[in-house]
């Protein structure tokens, strides 16, 4: 398989650990020509502002940016489901020449009015940055008018990467913070930031802080309320979930409203206890919260455990591969996956940090391939040498994955099914259970072939 | 094109029912045999295109990206085209690159020929062993089009940069441009031709890649596809088949081109859905190839119309709402018309303005004035003009994305066309000649009997 070339330009952004100095090169724009698995700007954006529910999400631009996002996510709402249609001005060649605000006004009067959304969300997509729309002075006029928040947000695909969209949705919605009255919150509550309530997580979630006595006053933005939001500055603690979508958020909050801020992570069962108890020290002067914690955790993890053996049993040995957005998820994973007595055999993301991948670095065994941005091309050679049994990914990976007769997990957003929790644990169990044992691997000869392989080499 | 038939008084499009050019361009090339789309503009839009068809295809779906920054947004494309083009040779060594610009691109003025101009100059100055991919570049604005225009605009550019006329060798080749339709749609049509004794040319011809087997070693271009020195002998082809009633009437496609530069006989029909089609279609190969029919075909139809007989009460006076792709709609209702059923609305994202004319003139009489037709529409329109119509309606047939809809009036929908992103058969889906045909009768007739018999209090087990 070294017959696949790896390009001179990429080389910087793969790693082997054991390869000493740990040395990996990341934050760059991807490669021309190299066919990045990354989105784009606006990508970042629609991600983190997608599950508010009551707000219209208007995309200005030519038709693909909203067709392709339409109804994309798993991110559930508990009552209104206005994220879930795709808003377009549907620009045309007379717009590109003239300009498009007179669309983007009518587009905003006939929307707001036909579906009275709390807030409206107004997208830029490429072109709109190139045309030169005055989109903020459309949506000032459109706000008066309606008398509703309308926030443009600079989502530009070309300028930056996902990491930047992540930044201009958090300054459209911090523009939402502070609005609404903080009446009735309690010194023992939270935000919860970027959980965006794929499969109804976000539920599960704020159930185990509540059942610890902490009112959660916004999540941001699963499950998304506009109201909530607007009075979230009144909450005491910032959890701040992944590495990087909400921190900027949490930065804002942080500096204007003096609201401290942690890190937390959901995925797994030492990190979702880990994100209960480091809330409960945080308001450790109630003491009766940590003692609630410990049993919830106790609770919870005691229901899992046996069927999590069992699930074990099966899968122990086996070697996973992980290719994620944020690495954040990348360190719960590799921490989730060894509950199951599975070894990392790769690791990366599209989005990491020089720090995140020097931590990714320490967790994994020698021989561990760590890659920032990678292609198609090198996620395929090296779970072909490796030996993966499983892949977590993407859509965009599943298929390279089956090719190959590997299993797959599906870790993105647009998956159904809820992996967070204690209870996400389990389904994240049986998700690797159902692909890594299913019979349908011994007719892949990708597989077979790689059987003989090592039995020749042994022999 | 779409700018100009929009219809006034504007209103923002929610849920699409269209995509954008720049897909049906990338689609175009996955076809093609060793080549790589490769799109002109950010990141985004390809890795959004991706995600949307490897979800249609199940797939690994490699569509490069020359990758915009801001300073290509303002110093313009050049560079980053042409550095894309050095890693995609060295990275993929591709016979053919396909290009297809996109919004950016386009509204920033990108003079995408003389950039390749000047790459393949600078690569001859260079004078290497290695031999440079064929380039063939398409314009693919989706303020200006469809991601049909993009389609048929892919399809001609290959043509257009490619046809010659080298000699061909083997049998008579005949050129077939079947239009957007499946991997299982594609591989009967070949088989068809072949019957014939006829070697087919078929553009795009992604049967095998974007619906193949396991792989034993990972394949940086899937195997299959039209051959590269196949489109360079098209202009010795004995003739030509364009299927889409839309794309018949357009004055300019790769049917029109090979017809004027290289006197290569054209023919143009619908897409070859139900009956009438299927015969045209089977009674031209006949004509061009100069054989009769083969039994194998002579039978299928016989049993289709036999099936049709059986089960025609099932179908008689259904009313049916299809959507999708123009060609595809006017496809389905013609066979709609042959069956009894009667397509009280059709609607396409697209249309190029003659959608509705070219509908009608293949409907029957009896239904021909009751219908709604409507194009460049999205489906909040269509949702809403089927509510007004509230009871009038059996039976959706259109891709997936009309499933919410079909959810909400409490409608079966059959699923045919692209994207079907919520079952497992969107490549082997076959729509076309009498095997297509008998497909889909046989699952309108099926679903419709279910919905019967879970109405039905007693619960036959006979219909
Ligand atoms: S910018 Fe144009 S090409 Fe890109 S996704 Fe949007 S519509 Fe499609
Ligand atoms: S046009 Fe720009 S914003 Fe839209 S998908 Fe493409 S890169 Fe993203």
């Amino acid at each position: 398989m070294s017959a696949i070339p790896i390009l001179e330009a990429r080389k910087a952004q793969i790693h082997q650990k054991g390869a000493e100095p740990f040395d990996i090169t990341c934050g760059k724009h991807s490669l021309a020509g190299s066919v990045s698995q990354r989105a784009c700007v606006f990508c970042g954006s629609r991600v983190v502002l997608y599950p508010i529910a009551d707000a219209l999400h208007l995309i200005h631009g030519p038709i693909g940016c909203a067709a392709y996002t339409w109804d994309i996510r798993g991110a559930l709402s508990s009552g209104p489901q206005l994220h879930r249609l795709s808003f377009s001005t549907d620009l045309r060649e007379k717009d590109v020449i003239f300009g498009g605000e007179k669309k983007l006004a009518a587009a905003l009067d006939e929307l707001i009015d036909a579906y009275r959304p709390k807030a409206a969300f107004v997208y830029s997509t490429c072109i709109v940055g190139i045309i030169g729309d005055d989109v903020a002075a459309v949506c000032r006029k459109l706000a008066q008018d309606k008398g509703i928040p309308v926030l443009p947000v600079h989502s530009e695909g070309f300028k930056g990467t996902k990491k930047d969209g992540y930044k201009a949705a958090c300054d459209a919605l911090f523009r939402l913070v502070g609005t609404g009255s903080t009446e009735g919150i309690s010194p023992l509550s939270i935000n919860i930031l970027g959980e965006f309530n794929i499969g109804g997580e976000a539920w599960m979630i704020r159930k185990y802080y509540e059942e610890m006595g902490i009112q959660v006053v916004s999540i941001m933005t699963g499950d998304g309320r506009v109201d909530d939001v607007a009075r979230s500055h009144g909450a005491s603690l910032n959890v701040v979930q992944c590495s990087g979508a909400l921190t900027f958020m949490a930065d804002m909050m942080k500096e204007t409203y003096g609201i401290p801020y942690i890190r937390a992570s959901y995925f797994g069962i030492d990190d979702m206890a880990k994100a209960l108890y480091d809330v409960a020290a945080h308001f450790s002067t109630q003491p009766t919260v940590m003692e609630t914690t410990r049993r919830i955790v106790r609770r919870e993890v005691s229901a899992i455990m046996p069927e999590l053996y069992r699930l074990k049993g099966d899968l122990s040995g086996k070697r996973a591969a992980i290719y994620v957005g944020g690495a954040f998820k990348a360190f719960s994973l590799i921490k989730a996956l060894r509950y199951l007595g599975m070894a990392v055999v790769l690791v990366g993301s599209q989005t990491g940090s020089k720090a995140d991948y020097a931590t990714l670095q320490e967790m994994c065994n020698a021989g561990t391939v760590i890659l920032d941005d990678a292609n198609p091309l090198e996620l395929s050679k090296y779970i072909i040498e490796k030996r993966a049994d499983l892949f977590i990914g993407g859509v965009k990976e599943r298929p390279i994955a089956f090719k190959m007769g590997i299993g797959f997990c599906d870790h993105n957003h647009e998956r159904k099914i809820p992996l967070a929790g204690f209870e996400g644990m389990l389904h994240f169990a049986r998700e690797v259970h159902a692909s890594v044992t299913s019979p349908v691997w011994q007719f892949a000869p990708a597989r077979k072939l790689a059987g003989h392989r090592e039995e020749e080499f042994r022999a | 094109m779409r700018s100009v038939k929009q219809t006034a008084p504007y209103t923002a499009t929610q849920n699409a029912c269209n995509l954008c050019a720049p897909l049906g361009a990338a689609l175009v090339f996955k076809g093609i045999a060793n080549a790589l789309p490769l799109l002109h503009g950010s990141q985004g839009c390809s890795t959004y295109i991706r995600r949307y068809m490897i979800s249609h295809f199940k797939e690994p779906l490699d569509i490069a990206c020359s990758n915009f920054g801001e300073d290509t947004a303002i110093f313009g494309g050049g560079a980053n085209l042409k550095l894309a083009l050095d890693n995609i040779r060295r990275q993929y060594h591709p016979e053919l690159i396909g290009i297809a610009t996109t919004c950016l691109s386009e509204t920033i003025g990108d003079d995408v020929p003389m950039f390749i101009q000047a790459y393949k100059a600078a690569f001859q100055n260079a004078c290497r062993d290695e031999q440079l991919p064929a380039l063939v570049h398409v314009a693919t604005p989706s303020y200006q089009g469809t991601h049909m225009e993009g389609f048929h605009g892919a399809v001609r550019a290959l043509i257009q940069t490619l046809a010659g006329r080298e000699a061909a060798e083997g049998p008579p080749a005949m050129n077939l441009f079947p239009g957007m339709v499946s991997p299982a749609d594609l591989r009967h049509l070949k088989e068809i031709v072949i019957d014939f004794g006829l070697e087919a040319t078929v553009v795009p011809d992604y049967s095998d890649t974007l619906n193949g087997p396991l792989w034993t070693e990972y394949q940086r271009i899937p195997e299959g596809g039209t051959p590269v020195n196949a489109l360079r002998r098209a202009g010795a082809g004995v003739a030509s088949l364009e299927c889409g009633l839309l794309l018949a009437a357009e004055k300019e496609t790769a049917g029109t081109w090979l017809a004027t530069q290289f006197d290569v006989p054209l023919h143009r029909q619908g897409l070859p859905i139900g009956i009438s089609q299927s015969d045209r279609l089977f009674d031209t190969l006949a004509a061009v190839s100069g054989k009769a029919i083969p039994q194998k075909y002579t039978d299928q139809r016989g049993r289709l119309l036999d099936a049709l007989v059986d089960g025609h009460k099932h179908l008689s006076g259904v009313r049916v709402a299809i959507f999708g792709e123009e060609d595809l709609v006017a496809g389905l209702a013609a066979f709609c018309g042959e069956l009894g059923i009667f397509p009280v609305l059709c609607a396409t994202g697209g249309g190029r303005g003659r959608f509705a004319d070219t509908v009608r003139k293949v409907m029957p009489d009896y239904c021909r004035d009751q219908m709604q037709i409507l194009e460049d529409v999205d489906f909040v329109t269509i949702e809403k003009k089927l509510a007004e119509m509230d009871g009038e309606v059996d039976l959706l047939i259109g891709h997936s994305k009309g499933y919410t809809m079909s959810r909400r009036l409490g409608k079966p929908l059959i699923r045919v066309g692209f994207p079907v992103h919520d079952r497992v058969d969107g490549s082997r889906l076959l729509h076309l000649g009498y095997r297509g045909a008998q497909q889909l009768f046989d699952r309108i007739a099926n679903t419709l009997i279910q919905v019967k018999q879970e109405r039905n209090e007693i619960g036959y087990t006979y219909f």
